[in-house]
C-alpha cells in the first residue's frame, strides 16, 4: 500500500490537548467512542499534546484542553500547571478529573498504608518487599486532588466515563465557539 | 522540538513521558563516556493503591470497581474479579448462559483493545516509518495516509464496544457479572444487530493480517531482531491444550518449547510464582518461583497466546497461527514484534468466536445466576488482551474483603520490556547522534508489548516518555523530550 501524497497545510484549525493523569484511561477510550465521527473531528482540530501522538511537550497556546483523572503525584500537578498555562479553555473529563473518582478511594486509608499493604504485605512477594523510592519515579503526593482544586478549570464533562456522545457534543461547541450546556441526557449517569 | 546537541561524554537520556501507550511510564538510559549503553530502565511511575482500598468493601462490589483499573481493559478485570468471587460464593461452574454472556462480552473486549493497539497506537510506527515525522506519526497521520486502514481502526474496534455494550450495558465500564453468574441474557435485537455484522469485521481483521504480513516481508530482518531475544512464555490454555482466553490451566514454556509449568490451577499460583519490588519502578517483577529471579521471567501477551496453545478451535485463526508458527521453525516464535504479528491472530480468532456464540441460543437462556456455600477465599485468572491476569482474594464473614493481590497483565511483562529497552539502546543509539527519530525505536519496542500503565499501577501512576541526558556523576545534562 503507498501512502497518499501530503496535503499542503490548510488554513489554522483550532487546536486540541488531551492529558490522562491518574485516571484509567478510559475518558481518552470515550473519545475514541466517538467512531467515524473520528473522521470529522480530524476535519475540525489539530491535535497538539496528547497520549495519542508523539507530541510531549508544549511549543504554542492551544484553544482546548482535555484532562483526564485527578492529582496523585507531583507530575500530575506539573502537567496539570502545563496545561492550563497553554490552554486557552481547559475541561475536566470524567469522575476522577471532577472528584478524584476511584483513584481517591484511597484518601479514606493513606498514603503510606496503601503503599506497605501493596509493597510489603502483598501475598507473592520475594522477601520482605521494598516501597520504591528511586529518583526516577515522582513524589507521590498524601491525597488524591480533583483538578480545579491544583488550576482553574473551566468547563467539566461528567461521567465515567462519559459517553462518546458527550465528549463529542462537549468539545464540539467549543471548538465552534458556543457553552456546552448540554441536554439533560448526555450529562446523566444511565 | 526536541534538539538535544550530543557531546561525548557520559549522559543519561530521558524519555518521558512515553506516548502512544496507556498510562504513565519513563525511560532512563545512562550512557559511559564512550557513548556506550550502560543502563537502560523503563520505569513506571504512577501508584494507585487499588489492594488496600478495596479492602472493607462488600465481595460483590469489586467487580465494579477494580475494572476502574483501567478504562483499555475494564471488561478483563470485571470479569477476573467476578470468576474469584463465584469461587467465594461457592460456585464452581456457572450456568451456559452466564459462561457464554462473559465470553462473549470477553471476546468483544480483547478485539477492540487488541484494535487500539494495533491501528490507533502502534500502526504509525509500521506504515510510516519508525522515524517519521512527529506531525504524522499518529492514527490521524495513518488515516489521511491509509484511508483504508483508518476504517479498519474505527470500525473493529466500533464492534468489539457494540458487543461488550450489548452484554453489559455500556462500552466502557460495563456491569454484567455478579458472583455466581450475570445480570442479563443477550436481548435479540442486539444479537440480530451483531450478527448482521460480524462476517465484515472478519474480513477486515483478514485484510489487516495481510497487510502486517506484507510489513513483515518487507523488513524481515528488523522484524526478526529488532528487540529480541529468546524467553520462557506463559498463559492460560483449555484442558485441551486449545487456546482459551477465558479459562483454563496455567502453562508456561521455556526457550526451546519445553513445559515449564502446565495445568496449574488458580489457587496454587503462589506455588510458582513470585514477585520481586526494585526501588525505582511502582510496577513489580513476577517470576517463576522454581527458575529463580535471574532465569524465572518470562513474557506474556499475544506472543505468548500463540508459543503456549497447541492450536486455535477456529479455522481462520488456525491457519493464521500455522502460518505464524513456522517462523519459531518448530520452536517459540521470538521476535518482539512478532507480538504484533500475534495481536491480528487474536483478532481474528475473537472475532470467530464472537459469530459463534452469536449463533448460539444459551445466550437468551434465563438461568442466570447460581448460589453456593460461601467461601472465605477466591483465585482466577483470565487471558486480557495484554496476557495472563490474576486476582486474589478474601473475604471475610460478614462479606467485606479483608485481602487482595492483582498482578496484572503488563506487570509480567516488567522484565521482558526493561531488556527489549535494553537491547533497542545498545542496539540503536551506540555510536549515533542521538535523534528523536532514534529515541522512538525504544517506544517502538516498549509498545509491541501494549503496555497498560494504568494497570500496572494499581499500586499509583501515569504513563509519558522523556529522554534525559546525565554525566558521569548522574546530573542531568539535558532532557529530550519528543514532541
Amino acid at each position: 500500500m503507498t501512502p497518499f501524497p501530503t496535503t499542503p497545510a490548510a488554513p489554522a484549525k483550532p487546536t486540541l490537548a488531551t492529558c490522562a493523569l491518574t485516571g484509567c484511561f478510559g475518558c481518552h477510550m470515550s473519545l475514541l467512542d466517538i467512531d467515524e465521527r473520528i473522521l470529522e473531528l480530524v476535519d475540525l482540530v489539530d491535535l497538539d499534546v496528547s497520549p495519542f501522538d508523539d507530541k510531549k511537550r508544549f511549543d504554542r497556546q492551544v484553544d482546548v484542553g482535555l484532562i483526564e483523572g485527578g492529582c496523585s503525584n507531583e507530575y500530575n500537578v506539573r502537567e496539570l500547571r502545563e496545561f492550563r498555562k497553554h490552554c486557552r479553555i481547559l475541561v475536566s473529563v470524567g469522575a476522577c478529573a471532577i472528584n478524584g473518582g476511584v483513584p481517591a478511594m484511597r484518601n479514606t486509608v493513606g498514603l503510606r498504608e496503601c503503599l506497605e499493604a501493596v509493597y510489603l504485605h502483598g501475598p507473592s512477594l520475594d522477601g520482605g518487599g521494598m516501597i520504591p523510592n528511586g529518583e526516577d519515579l515522582p513524589l507521590l503526593l498524601d491525597r488524591v486532588y480533583p483538578s480545579h482544586e491544583v488550576v482553574k478549570i473551566d468547563y467539566f464533562l461528567p461521567g465515567c466515563p462519559p459517553s462518546g456522545d458527550t465528549i463529542w457534543e462537549g468539545l464540539r461547541r467549543l471548538l465552534t465557539g458556543r457553552a456546552p450546556d448540554l441536554p439533560y441526557v448526555l450529562c446523566k449517569y444511565e | 522540538m526536541n534538539d538535544i546537541q550530543v557531546s561525548l561524554g557520559a549522559r543519561k537520556i530521558i524519555i518521558d513521558p512515553v506516548t502512544r501507550v496507556e498510562g504513565h511510564g519513563k525511560v532512563t538510559i545512562r550512557l559511559n563516556e564512550a557513548g556506550e549503553v550502560e543502563q537502560a530502565r523503563f520505569h513506571i511511575v504512577e501508584f494507585r493503591g487499588f489492594e488496600r482500598f478495596i479492602q472493607g468493601r462488600m465481595y460483590w462490589e469489586v467487580p465494579v470497581i477494580v475494572q476502574r483499573l483501567c478504562g483499555i481493559c475494564p471488561v478483563s478485570h470485571h470479569l477476573c474479579a467476578a470468576k474469584a468471587m463465584d469461587v467465594v460464593a461457592g460456585v464452581d461452574q456457572v450456568t451456559p448462559t452466564a459462561d457464554k454472556m462473559r465470553r462473549l462480552m470477553h471476546y468483544g473486549q480483547v478485539l477492540q483493545s487488541n484494535a487500539v493497539n494495533f491501528f490507533h497506537l502502534a500502526s504509525p510506527d509500521l506504515l510510516l516509518g519508525f522515524e517519521s515525522p512527529v506531525a504524522q506519526r499518529n492514527i490521524i497521520g495513518v488515516i489521511e495516509a491509509f484511508p483504508e486502514v483508518g476504517k479498519w481502526a474505527i470500525f473493529v474496534r466500533k464492534f468489539g464496544q457494540q458487543v461488550i455494550a450489548a452484554t453489559g450495558g455500556r462500552r466502557i465500564h460495563p456491569r454484567l457479572c455478579i458472583p455466581g453468574g450475570v445480570n442479563q441474557n443477550l436481548p435479540i435485537e442486539h444479537r440480530d444487530a451483531l450478527r448482521g455484522e460480524v462476517d465484515q469485521i472478519i474480513q477486515w481483521c483478514c485484510d489487516a493480517l495481510e497487510l502486517h504480513k506484507g510489513f513483515v516481508r518487507e523488513h524481515q530482518a528488523l522484524h526478526d531482531t529488532f528487540a529480541t531475544f529468546p524467553s520462557n512464555y506463559m498463559s492460560i490454555v483449555a484442558h485441551d491444550g486449545g487456546m482459551d482466553l477465558y479459562d483454563g490451566g496455567l502453562r508456561a514454556i521455556d526457550a526451546d518449547g519445553a513445559p515449564i509449568l502446565d495445568g496449574v490451577r488458580p489457587a496454587d499460583y503462589r506455588d510458582h510464582l513470585i514477585e520481586e519490588v526494585r526501588s525505582w519502578s511502582y510496577m513489580k517483577f513476577p517470576y517463576i518461583r522454581s527458575l529463580g529471579r535471574e532465569d524465572g521471567w518470562y513474557r506474556v501477551g499475544p506472543l505468548a497466546q500463540l508459543n503456549c496453545c497447541a492450536f486455535i478451535g477456529t479455522p481462520l485463526a488456525e491457519a493464521a497461527r500455522k502460518d505464524f508458527m513456522a517462523a519459531g521453525h518448530g520452536g517459540p516464535v521470538h521476535a518482539t514484534l512478532a507480538y504484533h504479528w500475534a495481536r491480528v491472530i487474536g483478532m481474528i480468532h475473537c472475532a470467530e468466536i464472537i459469530k459463534q456464540l452469536l449463533f448460539d441460543d444459551d445466550l437468551q437462556g434465563t438461568d442466570l445466576v447460581l448460589t453456593g456455600q460461601r467461601r472465605p477465599e477466591g483465585v482466577a485468572i483470565i487471558e486480557a488482551p495484554r496476557g495472563t491476569l490474576l486476582h486474589h482474594y478474601q473475604v471475610e464473614e460478614n462479606d467485606q474483603v479483608t485481602m487482595a493481590n492483582l498482578i496484572v497483565s503488563t506487570t509480567n511483562n516488567n522484565e521482558a520490556m526493561n531488556r527489549s529497552v535494553t537491547k533497542v539502546a545498545i542496539d540503536d543509539l551506540t555510536g549515533h547522534e542521538i535523534t528523536e527519530g532514534l529515541l522512538n525505536h525504544i517506544e517502538v519496542a516498549i509498545r509491541a508489548y501494549d503496555p497498560c500503565l494504568s494497570c500496572a499501577t494499581h499500586a499509583l501512576g501515569d504513563m509519558p516518555l522523556i529522554v534525559s541526558l546525565e554525566d558521569a556523576d548522574g546530573s542531568v545534562i539535558t532532557t529530550r523530550v519528543k514532541e
